[in-house]
């Protein structure tokens, strides 16, 4: 397959950027920032959502969806991230998605098609510190009756605080199992942040939850291959979102580049700042061929997928970095200011890099792929 | 099975029937390539039969028409040529600057005659090229260039000199920019073809800080090159350099774009040994090595991407420029890694255990890379204005 979109891509991208752009544009955020909402989206834009049929685009069709691929999703998401709209897509159209169809069975019909028609909005509790560590689980589910019985707490739970049910991961006697704990669940609570980029993350704490055993997404002791399908979908995810940040704020930055005038000149007549735009530019192009990789790696079912996801993951979240510091830069002293988009983007950039995974994580996990 | 995928399997047959084992190990040093041109020397009978073989198949330019010597294969074919003798470690059977840039400059601007004759003895291996671009007053500032042909009627009597014409010691014919007109800049320079054999023609190596002489300083006393002897227009040679320009840099961007660049990380760990946690033993190199290794896997994504795009006209036609910058630095930092990881033993610059001090002087030589076919100043001049539109100059 070639590493470009194909017809259908490039009709959904068509279809889904003018929406986006219309519907969510930054002024959205800032209007859900300014009135201090408390859910951390619009669920209105989020049937908006639902009426494209988005929420579903990954779900099999046989529960709902449109049974679609991560460089569907991924277009999607570019278009989030342009234009920093709050959105439960990474999380649960992506994320859970990906756990639910890969474990299929009980939790995966109750949930698809909840999620495609819009209804379920899914929390990805998977971090129990402040750094994103998912191998190392100090929550336990001990067997309980006829179920299990979680302890533990989670955080940088995104969305946690309204979610219809969480993903928790939790060791147990075998392995690691991951268990659909839905939102009621007694001695189950999300103490929500209000985070750098005005998003809301919770704090879970899970003390003596009791779930049934049909909670389990996939089987008991095996959860790490449903987890590993979790993250990757996530993580391509979350750097699919990343280019759309970069590209958002190089873009607006090359614009003032070419309007701001100093020493009667325009800026970007200046060499010292078009080479740092055409360096940029050329991490970006990098950045999004590698993140269209993972996104083709995954959707084949490639074994080189994971590697490739950490190189995106590392390689997108370097690329987005630069820009909206350069972008910040670049725009001087109103880089500075509120009133500019500018350090939205560099807000949201910073929460996007630290989630499931940072540079430095992902550079580690591409050491050990190979060997080192 | 679909059309693609026989084409596959024949292409899988035809590379286990034909490419000599010999041909599948690794290229360890400029012995192992195949330059052809009339005084080349077979390094073994291997090297030759492997030639020729693909001459008969038309695999050393796959993707040219058959009349010119090549197999006329899609792009998508030549990507699974590419991909089924990578699988197999298959060497390239021939090098040269006539595959790589005088024959896309005849595609496009030769006359049938000139293609069918000069492509098929380039696509055969008999006539080894060489670039004259540059000259001592005019580098990045190509188009300022002071070669002069003077019009004689039939022929032009060309005089001046030209530098750092690639290995112009050894070939057989030079394609090089000549001033026609002095009053016109850019409409004033024709695309010549001369033999290098031509009464008038000197040539002289340059010894480089790798202490090889790969390089020349060529000079034209007096050479009469026919009025037949050009590409394009007269006067609108600038227009063909421009556009081989375009693709120099998508071959300086690094062999088939990083594909060649193993995991330099995992490549060291055996020299340098690994912790008890499996990693290598040095954790500021191996964060440094590993950094590097996200790079070269990213680059090779993009070369990918950027091979699809440009083979497919999706391209924006400056994007080779960003290829070539973001390729050639990548590459100068690899051998940087070389050096640290290879440590004191990567010093050694004669020595029968450093190969000839192979890791020394190949360092040095990626020093070139940002310089040789525009310069990264240049590469990022050209984004800069063609691509972002940024203004001024």
């Amino acid at each position: 397959m070639p590493l470009y979109h194909n017809d259908d891509q490039a009709m959904l991208k068509d279809s889904v950027a003018p929406f986006v752009a219309e519907q969510a544009p930054v002024s959205h955020l800032r209007k859900l920032r300014d009135e201090a909402d408390a859910t951390g989206f619009s669920r209105d834009l989020w049937a908006q959502f639902t009426e494209m049929g988005l929420p579903g685009m990954l779900v099999p069709e046989a529960h709902g969806g449109l049974g679609m691929g991560h460089m569907e999703a991924g277009i999607v998401l570019e278009e989030i991230g342009r234009n920093l709209t709050p959105s439960p897509f990474l999380a649960t159209s992506v994320g859970a998605v990906a756990a639910l169809a890969h474990a299929g069975g009980t939790q995966a019909g109750r949930w698809l098609s909840a999620i495609a028609s819009g209804e379920a909005i899914v929390a990805l509790a998977i971090d129990e510190g402040a750094k994103h560590r998912p191998e190392r689980i100090a929550t336990t589910a001990t067997r309980a009756g006829n179920g299990f019985r979680l302890d533990g707490k989670k955080s940088f739970v995104v969305h946690g605080h309204v979610a219809d049910m969480s993903i928790v991961s939790a060791k147990t006697d075998g392995g690691i199992t991951l268990f659909a704990v839905p939102r009621d669940a007694k001695g189950l609570t999300a103490d929500p942040r209000r985070l750098v980029d005005s998003s809301l993350a919770s704090h879970v704490t899970l003390d003596g939850v009791e779930v049934d055993a049909d909670a389990v997404i996939g089987e008991v002791d095996a959860g790490e291959d449903v987890l590993n399908a979790l993250l990757a979908a996530t993580r391509t995810g979350a750097a699919a979102e990343m280019v759309g940040v970069g590209q958002g704020a190089m873009d607006m930055t090359v614009n003032y580049l070419k309007e701001r005038k100093q020493f009667g000149k325009l800026i970007g007549e200046f060499q010292g700042l078009q080479h740092r735009a055409a360096h940029l530019y050329g991490e970006m192009e990098v950045a999004r061929a590698t993140v269209m990789k993972a996104q083709q790696l995954l959707d084949e079912g490639s074994e080189g997928a994971r590697l490739m996801v950490s190189v995106a993951k590392a390689k997108a979240g370097r690329a987005a970095n630069l820009a909206v510091r350069e972008g910040v830069q670049m725009h001087g002293g109103i880089g500075m200011t509120d009133e500019y988009d500018i350090g939205l983007y560099m807000k949201r950039d910073r929460a996007l890099a630290e989630y499931m995974g940072d540079v430095h994580y992902h550079i580690d996990q591409v050491a050990r792929m190979n060997g080192y | 099975m679909s059309d693609l995928e026989a084409f596959r399997a024949d292409v899988r047959a035809w590379l286990e029937a034909n490419c000599p084992p010999e041909m599948r190990e690794p290229v360890r040093d400029e012995d192992d390539v195949c330059w052809g041109g009339r005084t080349f020397v077979f390094k073994n009978e291997a090297q030759k039969l492997w030639l020729e073989r693909c001459v008969e198949k038309g695999y050393t330019v796959p993707d040219w028409p058959k009349p010119y010597g090549g197999a006329g294969l899609s792009p998508e074919e030549t990507k699974i040529l590419r991909q089924e003798m990578k699988r197999i470690g298959a060497r390239s059977p021939l090098d040269s600057f006539g595959i790589w840039m005088l024959g896309p400059a005849l595609l496009k601007f030769g006359t049938e005659e000139q293609k069918v004759h000069y492509l098929t003895q380039i696509a055969r291996g008999e006539i080894r090229w060489c670039q004259g671009y540059s000259e001592p007053g005019s580098g990045s500032d190509l188009v300022s260039l002071q070669t002069f042909g003077d019009d004689k009627g039939d022929h032009w009597v060309v005089n001046g000199s030209k530098i750092w014409t690639s290995y112009a010691d050894k070939a057989d014919w030079i394609f090089c920019l000549v001033r026609t007109d002095k009053a016109n800049k850019y409409q004033g320079i024709t695309f010549m073809l001369f033999d290098m054999e031509s009464p008038g023609v000197t040539t002289k190596p340059i010894l480089l800080i790798s202490g090889n002489s790969p390089f020349c300083e060529t000079f034209f006393d007096d050479v009469a090159v026919p009025k037949t002897q050009f590409v394009g227009e007269i006067n609108r040679g600038w227009d063909v350099a421009k556009y081989l320009l375009g693709h120099e840099r998508e071959m300086i961007s690094g062999g088939g774009a990083g594909g060649d660049m193993v995991s330099i990380g995992a490549l060291f760990a055996k020299s340098l040994g690994k912790n008890d946690h499996g990693e290598l033993d040095d954790p500021i190199l191996r964060a440094e090595m590993a950094a590097f290794d996200v790079d070269v896997f990213a680059y090779r994504a993009m070369g990918e991407r950027f091979m699809d795009m440009w083979k497919t006209g999706r391209a924006h036609p400056a994007s080779s420029n960003m290829m070539k910058y973001v390729g050639t630095e990548l590459n100068k930092r690899r051998h940087e890694l070389v050096m640290s990881g290879g440590g004191s033993d990567a010093l050694e610059w004669d020595s029968d255990e450093s190969k000839g001090g192979a890791r020394a002087r190949g360092w040095l030589r990626t020093k070139a890379n940002s310089i040789e076919g525009g310069t990264s100043e240049v590469m990022l001049n050209v984004i800069a204005k063609r691509i972002l539109d940024l203004p001024g100059a």
